[in-house]
């Protein structure tokens, strides 16, 4: 096994919730909220991780937090052997031309007042790449894409939602990164288009061995595209390992909840769901015990006030719950 | 099926333009749907072909550029095509009721929703105590909990899911004949989905009111509806009840789509499914079938005339040349 591109260890983000002032009026001691607390994983070159969670879980924080856009308060991110942490802003700059990011909103990712041409190229101009012929590279970014070179000279609103990922993507792949990012790439796309988009992530990953982090809620995209798939709840991962493993038998039931909860276009199918009370709650407020507990159907006594350990179960896949489902599985493994 | 010979809403050759500076936009061509009393209709299909238009156009809430060309929306046997606007205001909210699809924006956000609430009651009779005890007693019938203190309270103050049951609660505050439901469930997560689509079940099997549920996702449509009307680029192509569509689609565009649902395919593939090409240009459409350009199975024939609607079974229509040896619906 060879060593991971990306490693991130106990990786902590916090938010301010109140001012200085009003907190200590309120005498709240600790006014932050912890956003992400102590994430772990670990991303090979080649390799597809999905993160998956619902609103508000910390996903979009995970990644700011490994580009260096979020700061984070604690832990570790280590890319190519090297802590991104702690680095001197200018060093992380150079360093981020090996990472690209792809943002949520596609047409709100691109500055509307650029071309698609001098979008494509910008990130050459911004690391000083002057050697380069941006035209030429323009037209083989689109064409690397799946774009004709006429769209160089359109503006993003003249562009269709799938056209304007591929912009997205073009835009990622310039200075020819080994990481990417995606956050939530098909978000907002027709099941036609989406499949476009995410065929043309899975290419270029083969021709260039790119590593992605994709970003989503969408757990069908998961299953077909992704190598391991971590999943995300109050900002921690409850259970993370293969993909397949994940889906054929998911430990945590929050896991469980997610998979049930995803209607399936067929109406015959039959619907073992595992039916969840209530909605995520609030940061400010985590319950005690496993955070879970409140929602979750099979939750005991325990649960209430002990939080469960992070359980190894044998080939990268991990999960934290006192009382795991498809157990069988386990003895069997 | 009781309620076919008399159906609630039933929409006839219904067609809308856009006035646009590039000339009309023909955004609804020849619509037909029916809507059953006491039963539950899904509109798919993608971005662009008109679900959420026909929607608006049932309750009459269109931009000022949109214009009905001609056919009929026959509602309870009154025509809304041509109804008056103080007409359609007397309906809105009495007779018919909408949820929308993003309920952060929906609710006014400086009025309290137990304020909304007693507002959408308007039509009704009653007192305003009436109202608002009403209102409570739908809050509480969509789950929201503590409704007596909850009435008070801003949108704000609620998150996302709750927002849509309290759009929901309001829709089916005035006991509406008709819901036009436009994506309600999109902007939630999977979760929560799975939750309001089962309380709007609920509901409709209590109050037995008829649903017209706007989607593009076929896994909601599945579990919620009863029949499927499939849109493409401003036509109906197929529509059905959901077994008939979803295990034996009739017409290209369907089956593609099934097809694409990456929910559907059972194997984990790296090479998803796509429909390549392009919606065509609704201001300059293309003769034939709307379809051809990006069909699979299309021949000359799809170029030069428009395919009629054709039976695949009872209760089940395909607008598709390749259905020819099937017999020819009746208009």
């Amino acid at each position: 096994m060879s060593d991971p591109l990306l490693s991130v260890d106990e990786l902590r983000v916090r938010f301010r919730s109140l001012g200085a002032l009003r907190a200590l009026v309120r005498g709240v001691r600790d006014p932050y909220i912890d956003a992400v607390c102590g994430v772990s994983f670990q991303l090979r070159a080649g390799e597809t991780l999905g993160l998956v969670g619902e609103s508000g879980s910390g996903k979009s924080t995970v990644a700011r937090a490994i580009m260096g856009l979020t700061p984070s308060q604690a832990g570790s991110v280590r890319f190519d052997g090297r802590e991104l942490r702690g680095l001197p802003t200018r060093e992380l700059r150079r360093l981020r031309a090996d990472m690209a990011m792809m943002f949520q909103d596609p047409v709100g990712s691109l500055s509307p007042r650029l071309t698609v041409r001098a979008l494509i190229t910008e990130p050459l101009r911004i690391h000083g790449r002057t050697e380069v012929n941006l035209d030429e590279e323009a037209d083989r970014l689109l064409d690397m894409v799946g774009l004709t070179p006429e769209f160089g000279g359109r503006f993003p609103h003249q562009l269709s939602g799938g056209q304007a990922r591929r912009v997205g993507v073009a835009r990622a792949l310039a200075l020819n990164p080994r990481l990417i990012i995606a956050d939530e790439p098909t978000a907002g796309l027709d099941v036609s288009v989406q499949g476009e988009v995410l065929n043309l992530l899975a290419h270029l990953q083969r021709k260039l061995g790119l590593a992605i982090l994709i970003i989503t809620h969408n757990l069908n995209v998961v299953r077909h595209v992704t190598d391991r798939t971590a999943i995300m709840y109050l900002g921690r991962f409850v259970e993370q390992g293969a993909t397949e493993t994940i889906f054929r038998a998911p430990h945590h039931p929050y896991t469980a909840a997610l998979l049930s909860a995803n209607p399936e276009p067929d109406p015959d199918a039959a619907h073992a769901r595992v039916e969840l009370h209530g909605e995520v709650p609030s940061l400010m407020n985590r319950p005690p015990g496993c955070e879970f507990h409140p929602r979750c159907p099979y939750a005991r006594e325990l649960c209430a006030h002990t939080p469960p350990r992070v359980t190894e179960a044998g080939g990268e896949h991990r999960y934290t719950c006192h009382f795991p489902l498809n157990a069988h599985d386990m003895a069997a493994a | 099926m009781a309620g076919a010979a008399d159906p609630l809403l039933d929409i006839r050759d219904l067609s809308l333009d856009f006035a646009s500076p590039g000339g009309a936009l023909h955004a609804l061509r020849d619509i037909d749907v029916t809507v059953p009393r006491g039963r539950i209709v899904g509109v798919v299909g993608e971005s662009g072909c008109g679900k959420s238009t026909l929607a608006s156009t049932i309750i009459r809430l269109l931009a000022a550029n949109a214009r009905i060309v001609s056919g009929e929306i026959l509602f309870e046997g009154e025509d809304l095509a041509k109804a008056s606007e103080h007409r359609m205001r007397e309906l809105r909210g009495a007779r018919m009721s909408m949820i929308f699809q993003d309920p952060m924006t929906a609710l006014n956000p400086v009025r309290a929703i137990g304020e909304q609430m007693i507002d959408i009651q308007h039509r009704l009779p009653g007192s305003t105590a009436d109202k608002r005890r009403r209102a409570r007693d739908m809050l509480a019938t969509v789950g929201i909990p503590d409704p007596d203190n909850r009435l008070t309270a801003y949108p704000h103050q609620f998150s996302g899911g709750m927002r849509q049951r309290i759009c929901i609660a309001m829709a089916l505050l005035v006991e509406p004949a008709l819901i036009l439901a436009d994506e309600p469930t999109t902007a939630l997560d999977a979760t929560l989905e799975v939750q309001i689509v089962d309380l709007l079940k609920e509901l409709q099997r209590e109050q037995g009111c008829s649903i017209l549920f706007v989607s593009h996702h076929l896994g909601t449509v599945t579990e919620l509806c009863d029949d499927v009307v499939v849109m493409y680029a401003g036509e109906v192509v197929e529509a059905g009840s959901v077994r008939e569509i979803f295990h034996n689609p009739g017409h290209p565009y369907t089956q593609a789509l099934l097809r694409c649902d990456p929910g559907r395919i059972r194997e984990a593939t790296r090479q998803l499914p796509t429909i390549p090409g392009a919606l065509p240009d609704l201001a300059d459409l293309p003769r034939g079938c709307i379809f051809q350009n990006r069909c699979p199975q299309a021949h000359d024939r799809c170029a030069r005339e428009a395919p009629p609607r054709h039976r695949v079974a009872e209760g089940h229509t395909a607008s598709c040349h390749l259905l020819e040896q099937t017999e020819e619906a009746p208009a």
